[in-house]
């Protein structure tokens, strides 16, 4: 399954508010199984390996094996997040490993501020955004070009049939 | 879903509480449209008491398009015109756009890009040295795009970043204007609500949450649907696992088409889709590699094949199309195709000449940062194409990588242009048949033709290439709009036609379907009274593949066959009252796949009308292979009526408002 949860890591998120990987996921795919209080994937092949579970995961616990139907085994990319920056190790099937890292921001995470309020004359019948310093301008004078179709009132008009779930 | 073995059943059902909402503004999606919308409708809509809710299915920091992040915002204008902007969608998509709709979001998505970048989005720059500056180094220099330094282009229109945490930073600025308070994750938004009274003015919306019993019921004047573009709507190349790796995000599932058609706005280019050229299986991204590193695609014999079937843009060129540099996407994709069919292919992006040929000219030092930009690209924002290079020993210095075009998709914001039809600006030089002229006689920009209905970014039709930026701008756009709707219609509460208890039952139908059913087998599985929502899906995208013009009939379709695959999607609508969910996750699952019936029903609907070959190299009409400008130099726009239960589809003229560049 493209992420994978390891047992001895995964604490279930115990000392947390939330199950980081159930919180963050996209598609809905971590689920926290009642019973052991480890996380897993409940729907690996909608998994898109977009490894924001991988990344937010306090334990480190969570991984990713490549999608099974034609990726050979052995290769991954693993990434340590921080609030900077973000570092990856790349490990090939073959062994090999590249590591490379990237500024993720150039601010404090948290750091931006709730926007300040418009200006007394801002109006709402002008196209000025609220960060604009005035309205942006029309498109220049030329004259419209109408293209004409042959039997521009042609038809054409499908049922949609019930039972449906919508009806159900 | 599939996993009948598992170790336990998801979060389990049982009867919902129902959860009303009273708003002035309900916003649908948490993407980076519904992010623009909602910090602009604050700042418009605070100084009015507005209440105003944005309800995303999942976590805001890292949900919609950009959740994995970007390397690159493909729409920063800089130094170039609105006017050229509008030319090189126009050229791109075949000619038929709504022009005024991208000339707005050209004279806006600067300012958004401005505000990332201040909110710490790390933008590249050129070094005075004329080497890149990462986003963290142009900052350290003291250097910025809002100042007017010069961005590092991967091309005309795009812009490089390290954008991993594009949209945590973007959902940060959303989150820090509504407050969370107004944010309301976890909840799908299953269907619009229209007013019992008038059916053509929204009303509000009715979802549930994922992980509670609760069917939320929000009464709404005006309403943003922002929920994301279709994927899995056609049989992917990959059927395993490898489902999930779809090139667009696999949780869009057509809502915003979905529902928006289903209470009657009017759509528009529906037929148009997008079939990227993509590396083979992990869906990388190849901008970057042709533009940044300038690799070429060659065919098995090494031949560039846009240039041994150069004579294959000759009709098009001869009728006024893929003239100048750009050559339309779906042409291009037109020429791959015939190598592939010849048996030419594999075709390989050759990133080995690529980076070798740059190398020769670097330090050893630049040649360590250019192969860490290589990487950077797709670790940014399609990690699973690295995962598949670590998995098959490739270093893209020592050997270059198969590209393929992808399974169709659907989508408004990126190269394709289906969606909702909307008006215009309120503005002198918008033609009236561009403009939605409301009950009150007022234009309301970005609005549909159900009053109080506004869209954005993958929802507006007929307006592709605005891409991450263009959406966040024209959420902007909209989420003024609305409050100046709300401001315009004071003391006016739409009543939804529905009673709550009765949205609830329909939501939960699934679930009763299940409890009726479950034991008259052993295995849930395999149950002729009910259908899983994965067989639902697979069904339907075996249906949409061999006759909707798929990857299996290498993209052709024609009549015969879109009236075979009508004949299938009906009983497969009608056995869409026998979908069954075990659990809280399939419930979601079984309105996603509804809502993705409804989408590429109608694309290929819109396919059956349009008779001729727009987008070749997109799809094919086999009956209709040339392009028609005679007949069909005009919008495909359809209207479902709720109360009867039909489609209507029609012609609606193209306005051309930027004249060609050389006169």
């Amino acid at each position: 399954m493209p992420t994978y949860v390891d047992p001895a890591k995964c604490d279930g998120c115990k000392g947390g508010q939330r199950t980081a990987c159930m919180y963050v996921c996209p598609n809905d795919l971590m689920l926290l199984d009642s019973t052991s209080m480890k996380a897993f994937n409940q729907e690996p092949d909608a998994c898109w390996e977009c490894y924001s579970c991988v990344k937010i995961c306090p334990q480190g616990a969570i991984s990713v094996r490549p999608y099974a139907d034609f990726a050979p085994l052995g290769g991954v990319c693993l990434p340590l997040r921080g609030s900077q920056q973000i570092s990856w190790t790349v490990r090939f099937r073959n062994g090999l490993q590249k590591r490379f890292s990237f500024p993720i921001r150039t601010t404090a995470e948290d750091s931006i501020e709730a926007p300040a309020p418009l200006a007394q004359d801002a109006s709402l019948e002008d196209n000025r955004l609220s960060t604009e310093e005035a309205p942006a301008a029309a498109l220049a004078p030329a004259a419209p070009v109408r293209a004409t179709v042959s039997e521009p009132d042609r038809q054409r008009i499908f049922r949609t049939h019930t039972p449906r779930l919508e009806d159900a | 879903m599939s996993n009948a073995q598992h170790q336990q059943a998801g979060l389990p059902l049982a009867n919902p509480d129902i959860v009303e909402h009273d708003l002035d503004i309900l916003i649908i999606g948490g993407g980076m449209g519904a992010c623009g919308a909602a910090y602009e409708a604050v700042r418009w809509g605070d100084r009015h008491g507005l209440k105003m809710l944005m309800v995303d299915k999942a976590a805001l920091e890292r949900s919609g398009a950009v959740a994995q992040g970007l390397s690159a915002i493909n729409t920063y204008l800089g130094d170039n015109s609105p006017e050229d902007y509008v030319r090189m969608v126009r050229t791109d998509l075949m000619g038929l756009v709504r022009e005024d709709l991208i000339f707005d979001v050209g004279r806006h998505v600067d300012d958004s890009v401005h505000l990332f970048e201040d909110w710490g989005l790390p933008c590249w720059i050129k070094g005075d040295d004329g080497h890149n500056l990462d986003g963290a180094e142009a900052k350290a220099a003291g250097k910025s795009l809002r100042k007017g330094d010069k961005p590092v282009r991967s091309g005309r229109w795009q812009i490089m970043i390290n954008g991993e945490s594009y949209k945590c930073i973007v959902a940060e600025a959303a989150r820090k204007a509504l407050g969370p308070e107004r944010i309301l994750e976890r909840v799908f938004i299953v269907r619009l609500l229209t007013d019992k009274d008038n059916p053509g003015r929204i009303a509000g919306a009715v979802g549930f949450n994922v992980r509670r019993n609760e069917v939320h019921v929000f009464r709404a004047k005006a309403v943003l649907l922002a929920a994301g573009g279709a994927v899995n709507v056609y049989r992917p190349r990959s059927c395993g696992e490898g489902l999930g790796r779809a090139w667009y995000p696999v949780w869009n599932a057509g809502s915003t088409y979905a529902m928006s058609a289903q209470i009657g706005a009017e759509m528009t280019m529906m037929e148009n889709r997008f079939v990227p050229a993509r590396f083979k299986d992990g869906y990388g991204p190849v901008g970057a590699w042709f533009l940044l590193f300038r690799a070429k695609a060659v065919n098995a014999l090494g031949e560039d094949y846009c240039v041994t079937n150069k004579a294959m843009l000759r009709p098009y060129e001869e009728r006024g199309y893929a003239r100048g540099h750009v050559v339309p996407t779906c042409l291009r994709n037109h020429m791959m195709l015939r190598e592939m069919r010849e048996g030419r292919g594999p075709i390989l992006m050759d990133t080995r000449t690529a980076l070798r040929s740059t190398f020769a000219t670097l330090d050893e030092k630049q040649q360590k940062a250019l192969e860490s930009e290589a990487w950077e690209d797709f670790l940014d924002m399609c990690v699973a194409q690295a995962n598949l290079w670590a998995s098959t020993n490739t270093a893209p210095e020592e050997r270059g990588s198969e590209i393929m075009p992808t399974e169709p998709y659907l989508l408004g914001s990126h190269s394709g242009c289906c969606g909702i039809w909307v008006s215009g600006p309120d503005e002198d030089w918008v033609p009236a048949e561009y403009k939605i002229r409301a009950a009150n006689g007022k234009v309301y920009n970005r609005m549909t033709t159900i009053e109080g209905l506004f869209t954005c970014g993958d929802g507006v039709g007929a307006s592709g290439h605005k891409f991450s930026s263009g959406s966040h701008a024209e959420g902007r756009i909209a989420g003024k709009q609305m409050v100046r709707w709300c401001v315009d219609h004071p003391g006016e509460a739409p009543v939804p036609a529905q009673t709550p208890q009765a949205l609830a039952d329909m939501i939960y139908a699934p679930w009763r379907t299940f409890e009726t059913y479950k034991d008259a087998t052993t295995d849930v599985e395999v149950n002729p009274h009910m259908l899983t929502p994965r067989h639902f899906m697979l069904r339907l995208m075996k249906c949409t593949d061999e006759y909707g013009g798929g990857v299996s009939t290498f993209y052709i379709t024609s009549q015969a066959m879109l009236e075979r695959g009508f004949e299938l999607l009906d009983m497969l609508e009608e056995d869409s009252a026998r979908l069954a969910a075990r659990d809280l996750h399939e419930l979601l699952r079984c309105w996603e796949n509804y809502h993705r019936l409804w989408t590429v029903r109608l694309h290929m609907q819109h396919i059956a009308f349009r008779e001729e070959t727009r987008y070749p190299g997109f799809y094919y009409r086999s009956d209709h292979m040339p392009l028609d400008d005679a007949a069909w130099k005009c919008f495909v726009n359809s209207v479902h009526d709720p109360k009867s239960g039909e489609t209507r589809l029609f012609k609606r003229p193209y306005i051309q408002l930027v004249p060609e560049a050389n006169g």
